[in-house]
């Protein structure tokens, strides 16, 4: 069965304490992850820790080159990736209307990546 | 199809299986070599070699095993119901017209897999390089395999959300064909009869669907028009001056009953197709412009206002509007349109009321207006011999034509 990344883009938010909005968010998400659990769906996810804790790490000139390190994320852009989910789906279909059904697709947007298989 | 592998093998997993490597198969190939004359058959033998494939690999025994054997015994050429391949053609239809696709990728896809065109042909006709078309397609197939596009028809109640899409689609392929948004000619026959033939296959698959016997009904009414909407020279003429004896007037007959039987179906709220179908037919129908029954046609556009709100709609209401009660009044619901003072042909039917009032200045205004606005090369000509017309041959002559 083919499964799929469901990456979660929205404005970046560092943690704060959390508020109406936050704990309606976080039900909604419990909401999701329970929906998807016993569809036999969901195959993995989790929230990530915002830019502002992001490294970004190259090596130069080739492998075992120097390591160089960059403070905060790869791109600057103002949606960002705050998370993920691992979907097992029969097709692109179903994986379209479970990722319609995560919180982020509405507060900011989902994009929907196969996973390759290598047989 | 499904159902006579299931019946071929014996084991609907396997089946499915093989329906879809087929499709996928079909999907790499068709575009290449194109459509085979049995589409449905070809797929048929396709599945069942890969399901005969996949017992042999497996090496399974029992059921399958005898299934395999079964599929042997037949031979390749069998005679296939229609209710088969319907449901193969509809399949196609549905993944080459999937929202996950790009407009202009789905429009490529069933020009090339459900039309008959080639690759070079539709990239001719989309002025684009041929390789850049070949690309897409590629790019397409791609996907359709690596995200896994299901081959399959949606549901009853998927259907209204996916339904669009598709006549979208041959609505696309239509308007290129008759209007060219660039270049010298205005008409490409090609993409109309193109059009048309997907119109119809998909009225066969979808008779119960008001839309799409609207979408039918309208490409064959507007295209009835074709031979009059330019003259010897490559001008246009407007549907005022048309030659109405020159129509195909069989063909108007056939769309006209169409509209009707889509309005009917469509239980008091028609959709957009069926409700510019109607528009279209009653132009059609009428015998001249003046005898065209512009009451009927402004409740028409007022019902269209509801659901296709765009400028063009609305603009085309004001004009049925100045036709029923006259020039000043077109003017005035015209003048309420201010979020289309960028669009040329707000500009030149307000170029055309002003002219008919003797507003000649006011006119050549316009026209010039609607000049600014950068029509396409046959409309620009036109809007030039007419505010010649109205501002005498001096601005003619500071702006002569190529």
């Amino acid at each position: 069965m083919p499964q799929y990344l469901a990456l979660i883009y929205g404005t970046d938010q560092p943690a704060a304490e959390p508020d109406d909005f936050g704990r309606k968010m976080m039900a909604d998400y419990q909401e999701f992850g329970e929906a998807a659990g016993a569809a036999g769906v969901l195959a993995g996810g989790n929230a990530l820790q915002s830019t502002d804790t992001a490294t970004t790490v190259s090596v130069l000139g080739g492998k075992g080159g120097e390591v160089v390190t960059t403070d905060g994320p790869f791109a600057e852009t103002k949606e960002v990736l705050g998370g993920y989910y691992l979907l097992d789906c029969t097709d692109l279909d179903q994986a379209i209307a479970w990722a319609a059904r995560i919180p982020g697709a509405w507060m900011g947007k989902v994009e929907v990546r196969p996973v390759v298989v290598f047989e | 199809m499904l159902a006579t592998l299931v019946r071929l093998v014996g084991d609907l997993e396997l089946a499915q299986d093989a329906v879809q490597e087929a499709a996928v198969v079909a999907l790499e190939r068709w575009p290449r070599d194109g459509v085979p004359a049995n589409p449905a058959a070809w797929l048929t033998t396709v599945a069942r070699n890969k399901a005969l494939d996949r017992v042999l690999r497996e090496g399974r025994r029992g059921p399958k095993e005898q299934g395999a054997m079964r599929m042997l015994d037949r031979p390749d050429d069998d005679a296939l119901p229609d209710s088969v391949v319907r449901d193969d053609l509809l399949r196609l239809v549905f993944t080459c017209c999937h929202p996950a696709l790009a407009p202009e990728v789905r429009v490529a896809l069933s020009l090339r897999t459900l039309g008959g065109l080639s690759t070079a042909e539709i990239a001719r006709a989309f002025l684009v390089p041929e390789a850049t078309m070949a690309q897409r397609l590629v790019r397409a197939r791609r996907k359709i395999a690596g995200a896994a596009i299901p081959y399959r028809v949606p549901a009853d109640h998927e259907l209204p959300e996916r339904l669009p899409a598709v006549l979208a689609v041959v609505y696309l392929v239509f308007t290129e064909g008759h209007t060219a948004t660039s270049g010298a000619a205005l008409v490409r026959a090609g993409l109309c009869e193109e059009a048309i033939r997907l119109a119809r296959l998909l009225a066969e698959l979808l008779p119960d669907e008001a839309e799409v016997l609207g979408l039918l009904g309208l490409l064959l009414v507007t295209d009835a028009r074709r031979a009059t909407r330019l003259d010897a020279t490559g001008e246009i003429v407007l549907l005022a001056d048309q030659d109405r004896t020159l129509w195909d007037h069989p063909q108007i007959n056939e769309g006209a009953r169409l509209v009707e039987v889509a309005l009917r179906r469509s239980a008091g709220c028609p959709g957009p197709y069926a409700l510019q179908a109607a528009i279209a037919a009653v132009h059609a129908e009428a015998a001249s412009w003046p005898a065209t029954d512009w009451g009927e046609l402004v409740a028409l556009y007022d019902l269209l206002v509801e659901v296709l709100p765009t400028p063009i709609v609305r603009l085309n209401r004001a004009v049925a509007v100045a036709e029923r009660d006259g020039p000043e009044a077109g003017l005035s619901v015209m003048h309420a349109l201010d979020e289309l003072h960028g669009f040329h042909l707000w500009h030149a039917s307000r170029a055309e009321l002003l002219r008919r009032l003797g507003r000649r200045r006011e006119a050549a205004e316009a026209y010039r207006a609607a000049l600014a606005c950068q029509p396409g090369d046959a409309e620009r000509r036109f809007l030039e011999r007419r505010a010649a017309e109205v501002a005498g041959s001096a601005w003619a002559t500071r702006h002569p034509s190529p």
